[in-house]
Order: C-alpha cells, then sequence, then structure tokens
C-alpha cells in the first residue's frame, strides 16, 4: 500500500513530461494545420502579429543557434580552463574556496545578468572599452553574458570527470618523463573525454533554453541573418513576449507560443539525451 | 660524471617556460570568470545601494520611482515559496523514496521514470511556463494567474532537483542501518519511516533549500504563466493575482527611464534585496549539511 | 681497446654522451678492461656504481617514515628491497626517480647520487630525471589508449626521432610481448590480461630507453605463470639495464636479484616507528648466511 501511495508520487514526473509534450504538441498541430509545416519550418520571416502575417520560424531558430553559439565560444575555453586548474594544478586549499564561489556563480538568477548585460556590459565594456559599433539591445552581450553563465556547468562537470581519471594514470606518465602539461593534456584530458564532453552539450543545451539575459539585453526583433551587433530575438525571447500580454487561449498568438515552445523543446530534448549518454559513457570506463 | 649525470643537471629551459604558461593561462580563465561575477556584483550594488531602504522594502509599487517600493512582490515571493515548498516536499520525498527504496532497477517504467527525471531536469525553465499556463492556469484546472498556480509551477521545474538530492541523501545512508533494523524485525516500511528518513533529513533539507533558492530567481515561467507586473497589494490567500520579486524588477528594468522617473536604480535596489534573500537561503543550507554532516 | 663487444645500448649511450668508457667496468669474462688515455684515476670499484645512497630519510610530515638508507645499485644488476610491510621500500624506491616529487608533503633528506650527480640538487630537472629512471608500478597502469599508442606515448612526448613503428615493434620485442600482440596493436590495452598489461607497462617503459627500471612490486597483482614470465624477462633486461625490484615474494628476490637490501620497522628514540635498512648484501650472502639476527628471522620464515 506504502508502495502504492509511493509509486504515485513518482508518476507526478512523467506525468510532468506527458503534460509538456501533449500541451505542446496539441497546440502546435493545430496550429501546423493553419499555417502549413513547411512554412513554419523554413520561412524565413517571423511577423506573426503583423498584417498580413508571417510564420518562418527560421530567424527564431537562427537567432538563438547564433547567441548560443557565441556563448559556446566562450564557455568552453574559460570553462574548460578553469576545470583544469582546478583538477591538476590548483592546492587543496584553494580548490575547496573556489569551487564554491563557482557554485555561488551558478546560483545567481538570470535575470541579475540580463541586468548587467543591458546596464554595464554593453555600454562600458562594449561600446566603450572595445569601441564597438553595437545597438543598445545586441546579439553579441547576450551570447557573451550567456556564455559566462554556463561556465559553472562546464567547469563543474568537466572537473570531476577529470578529477575521477586514477592516479595510477598520472603516475604511469610521470615515470615516463612526460611534463605535467603533458600529463595534463595527453592522459587526463582524453580520460575524461566524455564526461566533458557531456558537460559541453549540457550547457549549450542551458544557453538555447536562457531567456532572461536575451529578452533584456539581445532585443525582440528577430533577424534573419548573422549581425551579432544588432538586435536578434531568440525563440525563448518570442515566448516570453507574447505570453506577456494578455492573449485569448486559442488564438493565433497563443499558438504560437506553443509551436516555438515545441521547437525549443524538442532542440534542447535532443542535446539533453546526448547529453546523459555521454555521462553514462564516462561513468563506465572505471567501473 | 657520465653523460646522465650531466643530462639531469641540464634543467630544460624552455618546458619549464611551457608548462608555467599553461598554468598561468589555465589560472586566467579561472579569473576571467570569478572576476565577471565580481564585476557584477559590484555593479549591482553600486547602483542600488543606496536605493535599498526600509522605506523600499515596505512601500508598493508606483510611477512616481520616489515612492516605489518593493513590498507586494515580496509578500508575492513569500506566498510562492510557500506554495512550492508544500508541494515539492512531500511529492519530492515519497518520489526519492521509492525510487531507492522500493523500486526495482531492471523494469523498465523504473528506468523510464530515472531517465525521465534526469531529462526534466534540463527542460529550459519557459519551457515550464508554458506547462503551467496550459493546464493549471487555464486548460483543465484552470486556476487562473494566481499564487497558487504559480507555486505549483515554479514546484515543478524544482521538482527533479529536489528528487535527485533527496535521493544522494538516502542512498548515503549505509546498508548496514537498514539490515540492523530489519534484522529486529521491523517491515520495510517502518524501517525508513524511523531510521532511514530521520538520517536523511539534513541531506534532504538542504536539497529543498536549495531547490527553492533556485526557484526564487526564475522570471521566465512567472511571465508566461501571467503575473503581473503592477501590483499594489499582497496577497491573502492562493487564489489572488500576485507579482513576484523577479517579475517586479523585470519590470523596473524594462520601463524607459525619463527625466522625472529613473527606474534603474529600483531594479538594482530590488536585485539586491534578491541577492541577500538567495544567500541567506544558501547560508542556512551550508550551516545544515555542516552541522548534521554525517561521517558513516 | 676493448676486449669484448658490448651491447648496443652501451654503444648508443657512448655515442650521444662523446665520452670514453670509464674505469672500472668490467668485461664479460670479468677481467678489467685497461684504462682510456686521459681519463683521470678513479678510486676503482669491483662494479660501477649507478646510484650512492647515503643516510637517506623519508618524511611525510613530521615524522620520517623511513632513515638511515645507504647502500649502492650496481650497474647491469638486479638488486631487490625485501622486508615485511610497511618498512618505507616503496618510499625508498620512489625516491630514485623523484617520483615522491608528486607529494606536497614529501620530504627528502640525506645523499642520492646518481652517475655521481646529486638527484636532489636544485638545479637538477625532475622530468629528465624520470626519461632515464624508468618504474613500473605494482599494479599494471596501461593508459585507456590502444596499444600502440600506449608505448608510443613516451617516445612522442619526449621527442623521439625516428619511426614510431619501429620503436613500437623493438619495445614490444625487448618485453617479450611482440608475438602474442603484433596483430593487434590498435586494440585498446585493457583488453590484455594482467600478465600482458604489465608487460606492456615494462614495454612502454623500455620504448623511452632508459638507463634504469625500478619496479615496485610488479609481479604482485598477477598469476603465478606471468610470474614467471617477467622474471625471465628482468634476468633478460638486466644486461642492458640496471634493476631495482621491491617485492614481498622473498623466493622471487632470491631467484633473480644480485644483491639484496633487507629492510624492517624499528622504534627510535622517540617512540616513533620507521623503516630502515638493517642489511645489505649479496643475495647469496643475505639467503645463506646473514649477519643479523632479523635478516634471519625474515629470510628462513619466522617472521614477516
Amino acid at each position: 500500500m506504502i508502495k502504492g501511495l509511493l509509486m504515485l508520487a513518482a508518476l507526478i514526473s512523467i506525468l510532468t513530461t506527458t503534460g509538456i509534450v501533449l500541451s505542446l504538441i496539441e497546440e502546435t498541430i493545430v496550429f501546423l494545420g493553419d499555417v502549413g509545416i513547411g512554412d513554419f519550418l523554413f520561412g524565413t520571416e517571423w511577423s506573426p502579429l503583423f498584417e498580413p502575417p508571417s510564420f518562418g520560424v527560421l530567424p527564431l531558430v537562427t537567432g538563438t543557434l547564433l547567441i548560443s553559439l557565441v556563448a559556446m565560444l566562450v564557455a568552453t575555453p574559460l570553462g574548460l580552463g578553469a576545470a583544469i586548474y582546478l583538477a591538476e594544478y590548483a592546492r587543496p586549499g584553494v580548490r575547496k574556496t573556489i569551487k564554491p564561489i563557482l557554485e555561488l556563480l551558478a546560483g545567481v538568477p538570470t535575470i541579475v545578468f540580463g541586468y548587467f548585460a543591458l546596464t554595464f556590459f554593453t555600454p562600458e565594456i562594449l561600446r566603450s572599452l572595445f569601441s564597438l559599433d553595437v545597438a543598445i539591445f545586441n546579439g553579441l552581450v547576450g551570447g557573451i553574458i550567456i556564455g559566462f553563465l554556463i561556465i559553472p556547468t562546464v567547469a563543474s562537470i568537466s572537473e570531476d570527470s577529470m578529477s575521477a581519471v586514477p592516479q595510477s594514470l598520472r603516475e604511469g606518465a610521470f615515470g615516463l618523463g612526460a611534463a605535467k602539461l603533458q600529463v595534463t593534456m595527453r592522459v587526463v584530458f582524453p580520460a575524461a573525454l566524455s564526461g566533458i564532453v557531456a558537460s559541453l552539450v549540457l550547457a549549450m543545451s542551458r544557453a538555447v533554453g536562457e531567456t532572461m539575459v536575451v529578452v533584456i539585453a539581445s532585443g525582440l526583433v528577430p533577424q534573419w541573418g548573422a549581425n551579432l551587433g544588432d538586435a536578434m530575438e531568440t525563440m525563448t525571447a518570442f515566448i516570453a513576449t507574447t505570453a506577456k500580454g494578455d492573449i485569448a487561449t486559442g488564438s493565433t498568438a497563443y499558438k504560437t507560443i506553443f509551436a516555438v515552445g515545441m521547437t525549443l523543446f524538442v532542440i534542447t530534448l535532443i542535446m539533453n539525451l546526448l547529453s546523459i549518454r555521454f555521462v553514462r559513457k564516462y561513468r563506465q570506463v572505471y567501473e | 660524471m657520465s653523460a646522465h649525470s650531466q643530462a639531469i643537471a641540464r634543467a630544460s629551459g624552455s618546458r619549464r617556460a611551457k608548462d608555467f604558461a599553461f598554468r598561468l593561462g589555465m589560472f586566467l580563465c579561472l579569473g576571467l570568470a570569478i572576476g565577471l561575477l565580481g564585476l557584477l556584483l559590484v555593479d549591482v550594488a553600486r547602483d542600488g545601494a543606496g536605493r535599498l531602504t526600509w522605506d523600499f522594502v515596505t512601500s508598493f509599487t508606483s510611477i512616481d520611482t520616489d515612492q516605489a517600493g518593493i513590498q507586494a512582490a515580496l509578500w508575492g515571493t513569500i506566498w510562492l515559496m510557500g506554495v512550492c515548498a508544500v508541494f515539492i516536499v512531500p511529492v519530492g520525498v515519497a518520489t526519492a523514496i521509492y525510487l531507492e527504496e522500493y523500486a526495482d532497477d531492471t523494469k523498465w517504467w523504473n528506468r523510464l521514470i530515472e531517465v525521465n527525471i534526469q531529462n526534466l531536469a534540463a527542460v529550459p525553465s519557459i519551457v515550464y511556463g508554458i506547462l503551467g499556463l496550459a493546464f493549471l492556469v487555464r486548460g483543465p484546472l484552470s486556476l487562473g494567474p494566481v499564487i497558487l498556480a504559480g507555486g505549483l509551477t515554479l514546484g515543478l521545474l524544482v521538482l527533479p532537483v529536489v528528487i535527485i538530492s533527496a535521493r544522494e541523501a538516502i542512498r548515503a545512508v549505509p546498508p548496514s542501518i537498514r539490515e540492523g533494523s530489519m534484522a529486529l524485525g521491523a517491515t520495510q516500511w517502518q524501517t525508513i519511516r524511523r531510521q532511514v528518513l530521520p538520517a536523511a533529513i539534513p541531506g534532504i533539507a538542504t536539497g529543498v533549500i536549495l531547490s527553492l533558492a533556485r526557484a526564487i530567481g526564475e522570471t521566465a515561467p512567472l511571465i508566461v504563466i501571467g503575473a503581473a507586473t503592477v501590483v499594489a497589494f499582497n496577497p491573502t490567500s492562493v487564489n489572488d493575482a500576485f507579482t513576484a520579486m523577479p517579475i517586479q524588477i523585470f519590470d523596473w528594468i524594462t520601463r524607459p527611464s525619463n527625466d522625472t522617473n529613473n527606474y534603474a536604480p529600483l531594479a538594482a535596489a530590488g536585485i539586491l534585496l534578491l541577492m541577500i534573500l538567495l544567500l541567506l537561503m544558501n547560508s542556512v543550507a551550508i550551516w545544515l549539511r555542516n552541522r548534521y554532516e554525517q561521517k558513516w | 681497446m676493448r676486449d669484448q663487444p658490448v651491447t648496443e645500448h652501451q654503444d648508443r649511450q657512448e655515442e650521444t654522451a662523446g665520452l670514453r668508457r670509464p674505469l672500472g667496468v668490467r668485461s664479460g669474462d670479468g677481467s678489467p678492461v685497461p684504462a682510456v688515455e686521459g681519463v683521470p684515476q678513479e678510486r676503482r670499484k669491483p662494479r660501477e656504481a649507478i646510484f650512492e645512497l647515503g643516510d637517506v630519510q623519508v618524511s611525510y610530515g613530521p615524522k620520517p617514515a623511513v632513515r638511515g638508507v645507504t647502500f649502492e645499485i650496481g650497474k647491469n644488476e638486479i638488486t631487490a628491497l625485501i622486508g615485511p610491510s610497511g618498512c618505507g621500500k616503496s618510499t625508498l624506491i620512489r625516491c630514485l626517480n623523484r617520483m615522491n616529487d608528486l607529494i606536497p608533503t614529501a620530504k627528502v633528506e640525506g645523499q642520492v647520487l646518481y652517475h655521481g650527480q646529486n638527484l636532489y640538487a636544485k638545479e637538477v630537472d625532475a622530468v629528465e630525471v624520470r626519461k632515464r629512471i624508468g618504474m613500473v608500478f605494482q599494479k599494471p597502469n596501461p593508459f585507456p589508449k590502444s596499444i600502440f599508442d600506449n608505448i608510443a606515448f613516451g617516445p612522442r612526448v619526449l621527442g623521439m626521432k625516428g619511426s614510431m613503428d619501429e620503436i613500437v615493434e623493438r619495445a614490444l620485442t625487448h618485453a617479450a610481448l611482440w608475438d602474442e600482440v603484433k596483430d593487434r596493436l590498435k586494440t585498446n590495452a585493457f583488453g590484455m590480461s594482467g600478465g600482458q598489461q604489465q608487460r606492456l607497462c615494462i614495454a612502454r617503459c623500455l620504448a623511452v630507453e632508459p638507463d634504469v627500471i625500478l619496479m615496485d612490486e610488479p609481479c604482485s597483482a598477477l598469476d603465478p605463470i606471468s610470474t614467471g614470465k617477467i622474471e625471465d624477462l628482468m634476468m633478460d633486461l638486466k644486461r642492458e639495464y640496471s634493476i631495482v625490484i621491491v617485492t614481498h615474494n622473498m623466493q622471487q628476490a632470491a631467484r633473480v636479484s644480485d644483491k639484496t637490501a633487507f629492510f624492517t620497522v624499528e622504534l627510535d628514540d622517540e617512540e616513533h616507528r620507521s623503516g630502515r635498512v638493517i642489511e645489505f648484501d649479496d643475495t647469496d650472502k643475505i639467503f645463506t648466511n646473514p649477519s643479523d639476527s632479523r635478516t634471519e628471522a625474515y629470510v628462513t620464515g619466522k617472521v614477516g
């Protein structure tokens, strides 16, 4: 009996996923019936609230992917560098103080990063320090700030992964006369690779799903292009701003939330499944 | 002296330089990441510290920036966290107990539940907002954009985190404790209720607090389910419309400022208050973890 | 003048060294080789010492783990370090290639000379040391790479010139492993048996052409047949290399080694237990007519 009750609780998680998938699918199907899947997936203009409306989702997808790419360009070197330093070079005392600080970075709400991006980073760093000619709302700052935001994801999982490499492998390499740089990059890093890749995929998934930074700092105009200096709307930003208004259930605007939401969900789901597979692979190597 | 002894005395200068440069480079990566965090905190503090007064905490929002305050949002957040906690603790702990103590790993449905939870932990938070909109605010339950809907939505969002950390807390209790209890004739449930759970409570509590710390800063799902932005009252029941701190901050950030009214310091002050709350919650969680940490 | 042909290995060493052969090396039939002109007179030793240890002491923290170690390791010999657990044999052998550097709290005092040079002098580079003094560990530790990449790792990172294929084949042949794996060089090293993995580790060590090979209980994780193969390999290798082996297996020490050092644990003046060398001599003597009663007790099986 108890077991039954507990199992019911566990089923809530299944219900959640089912709910997400169902709600998204249902409205999306209706929407695609109205709009046509070809126009949706391959159209290059997104202006659903104009007359006549245009429902090509590509600008939103490319906006999301471009900004996420910038984020990965920031997070990959910085995150992996931090992980390598913490796992292989830092003294235990340093590691103990730094790891909580990285956790702190991970705990800062994204809206705070959004505020920082708009009020400080764009004017003071991008425009002033680097003299870049960017608009007030631009894709670049979104990418950079999201990059910093996801560094803890990359660093923490990669660091765990590298620390899990047995000391005997390092000793074997040192014993052959390898220098520390070689031991780290040619033995430890390759041995930890699947965990590292898992962390990168997971980080990218987070970047894709990130809302507040881009809503605040990257603008609400979809861009069919790759100009990071201009505003670019992402899928998440679109969903947020559309839902903010009072929209009638069943209206086209309402349905666009679900259609774009579906696209977002599918993209992140694929990335998450990939990442889980990689994590399982790295756990197996030493067991 | 042989060739060997001469060779080892000749330290390789370029190799040492490369080693040092590499180590420095890695350290700089870490430094940059932390540096940006520092910059962010300094910027927020500089912008907002002046505006974070007791008046700010006790006033309601207003167009007039001299009068505006965060009271409604603060109480909204508190109510939301209450609903969220009431939801996630029983459901999360029950699920964790089920998965750790009862579920048979070989059955496909149990493995499905596990993979499912791992996936849910990585779904973007805005998708949870859509879920809440479709099922809680409108749709089958049609609660409307009220505290109950908001709290449950946030609860669903952080539930996977609670489950994962509760599982770890339960798993950390050594099998010998369970075996000892069962050997005395206790049933599985009695063992869990009287031995395993009490031992795991500090870990579970830490996980719950950290989950709430995550939920407290979430903006996107609340936007989607329709949290209001101009609210001049505190909630009095779970069926009230509401605003929350992140929403109010967001409103202030996106409002254009003019000569009479500058909303940026309000946003910064709100952020500061939010960060203070977060710091408090994290400190409690860490204190709990250290105070009750069991070395088995 | 040289009466006897010397091995390829020594040839190569001398070519790169550009030195004339030092005094005191015996040729194959035991007769001393005449001094080469121009080399200054050194103290004549019956054999050449690779390592000279003088009152070496190692501590991990305030108290020493092993102390009072004084003996020599000879060229082209197998020197065994025996004794009960915990008396510092592994600690001591790790001093010989500066592996204790990897442990931040380790401190080495006393004299460790390698070919007459202080191994712990400030200007000595530990990486250069380890190129010449290789190590095989208790538990085989191949890298999670292919057999080929395992062997090629050392030569690649050390920038050794030459065809990798040849280097790998030569190392594997030297380690008596070539025939067993020549058809599966690209497969993962973890697919081999324990004994094969350990021989792989030896081959990996040989590929960088060391001067000395240190072995820390190389057979303790292996079955008797693999152990036998490795012991045969050691006897073969000592013609070109000098070997130091830590072993718990007395019979093994008696079988393969030329010289043996017996360690045991002692209480020092402050009632602290630390290891020290009680006796160091020819293996025959240690096992048939030891000087110290504690040595005798250990080798006859009364203790340890």
